[in-house]
């Protein structure tokens, strides 16, 4: 394990410096699928205990997300898109941005597994560690892989809300997992299609600069028809009803079109194509990967909100969140 | 030995008015987070034992 270099602080800083190494936009994503997860179990918990297991959840996907920018510092540093950050920005020592990921690390561990259960606590740890060490410390230096393998610490937060209420993490739980796991390759590499040369600049070895850019348009075409079938496994299971289904096969025709769309396209090609340092704004050869990056957001939410809200309109029957302990 | 000059003690050097701000920023955000600490750990003890307060021999 190396440590960042250290960098001169600049300005002192903030108290909002630091809730930005929480990548509190991570979290809020965390908290949907983490509170999906944990309504989908309709399991009989009080809805304090339920909010309380959320919070840990969302605190120890903050905590993962330090470590991260603690232990990334000199590869933001070099990409347009994060140097603004407050480790590579001078605003936060790296040593204050380690100590806050450790210290939030026990405190929401600790607490899950107190307030609700160990299962839930000993899967929120091993997500900590499968992000900050796995992907962060080998996997993103290492292989084109990183974000397929890597995935897995963005796709645990639903089982760790199942677990958290039920006490336990049945099929339906990984299923789930399964679905934002084979969202990942095909949603990350939509985004480094055009912004490869930040990634390359870094020395990251995203598909896109070590394979090429047509190579991951196939690739993100391949993962995109595993996903369907993997986002309609819910209906055939019955953790899903007809609106998931429908939202699931029309969403997901969309979500095929729009991949066929990159892999017959030539996003990637071109260089530079992005406008700003946004990641929106991009030239016209780009747009197909971006609009397959922005659609896919849209997919995994509309996905996660339908199943929340079938299972909340259901909640006048015995047993769901609302007629609680 | 000579005594310590307040003048150039760090502790008694004049903090510029953003680093001020900045500090006490912090100190409220730690002070928040420490409330909401026991206010956590307040709600898990009542909600953990709850009725189970009372089933015990008195």
């Amino acid at each position: 394990m190396t440590p960042p270099a250290v960098v001169q602080a600049s300005s002192p800083a903030r108290w909002q410096d630091f809730v930005q190494l929480l990548k509190p936009r991570v979290m809020s994503l965390v908290v949907f699928t983490a509170a999906t997860g944990l309504i989908c179990a309709q399991a009989p918990i009080h809805p304090v205990m339920g909010a309380i297991a959320i919070l840990c959840i969302a605190v120890g996907a903050g905590a993962s997300a330090s470590l991260n920018m603690w232990y990334d510092a000199d590869i933001d540093a070099r990409m347009r898109r994060t140097r603004g950050r407050p480790v590579p920005a001078g605003r936060v020592q790296p040593a204050d941005a380690l100590a806050l990921g450790i210290v939030l690390s026990l405190f929401s561990v600790m607490l899950l597994g107190l307030a609700l259960n160990w299962l839930a606590a000993g899967l929120l740890a091993f997500t900590i560690f499968f992000y900050a060490v796995v992907y962060t410390m080998w996997l993103k230096r290492w292989t084109a892989q990183n974000i397929v393998i890597g995935g897995l610490a963005g796709a645990l937060p639903p089982v760790i809300g199942w677990a958290a209420a039920a006490g336990q993490a049945p099929l339906d739980a990984w299923i789930l997992c399964a679905i934002i796991f084979m969202w990942t390759p095909p949603h990350f590499w939509a985004l480094s299609l055009y912004t490869s040369e930040d990634y390359a600049a870094a020395g990251v070895p995203m598909l896109p600069v070590t394979a090429g850019a047509a190579v991951t348009r196939r690739q993100i075409w391949i993962y995109s028809l595993l996903l369907i079938p993997v986002c309609l496994a819910p209906a055939a299971t019955g953790l899903g009803g007809a609106a998931y289904l429908a939202v699931a096969a029309l969403g997901g025709a969309v979500f095929l079109l729009l991949a066929w769309r990159v892999r017959s396209g030539r996003a990637g090609d071109a260089a530079d194509p992005r406008v700003t340092d946004g990641l929106y704004d991009v030239k016209a050869a780009a747009r197909d990967a971006r609009n397959l990056f922005a659609y896919s957001i849209l997919y995994l939410t509309l996905l996660f909100a339908t199943l929340l809200g079938e299972h909340l309109l259901g909640s006048a029957a015995p047993g769901l969140p609302g007629g609680l302990i | 030995m000579t005594e310590p000059d307040a003048e150039t003690t760090p502790l008694a050097s004049p903090e510029n008015p953003a680093a001020a701000r900045a500090r006490r920023g912090r100190n409220l955000a730690i002070a928040l987070g420490l409330v909401g600490f026991v206010v956590l750990v307040y709600l898990v003890t009542v909600f953990r034992m709850g009725g189970n307060v009372l089933d015990r021999p008195l």
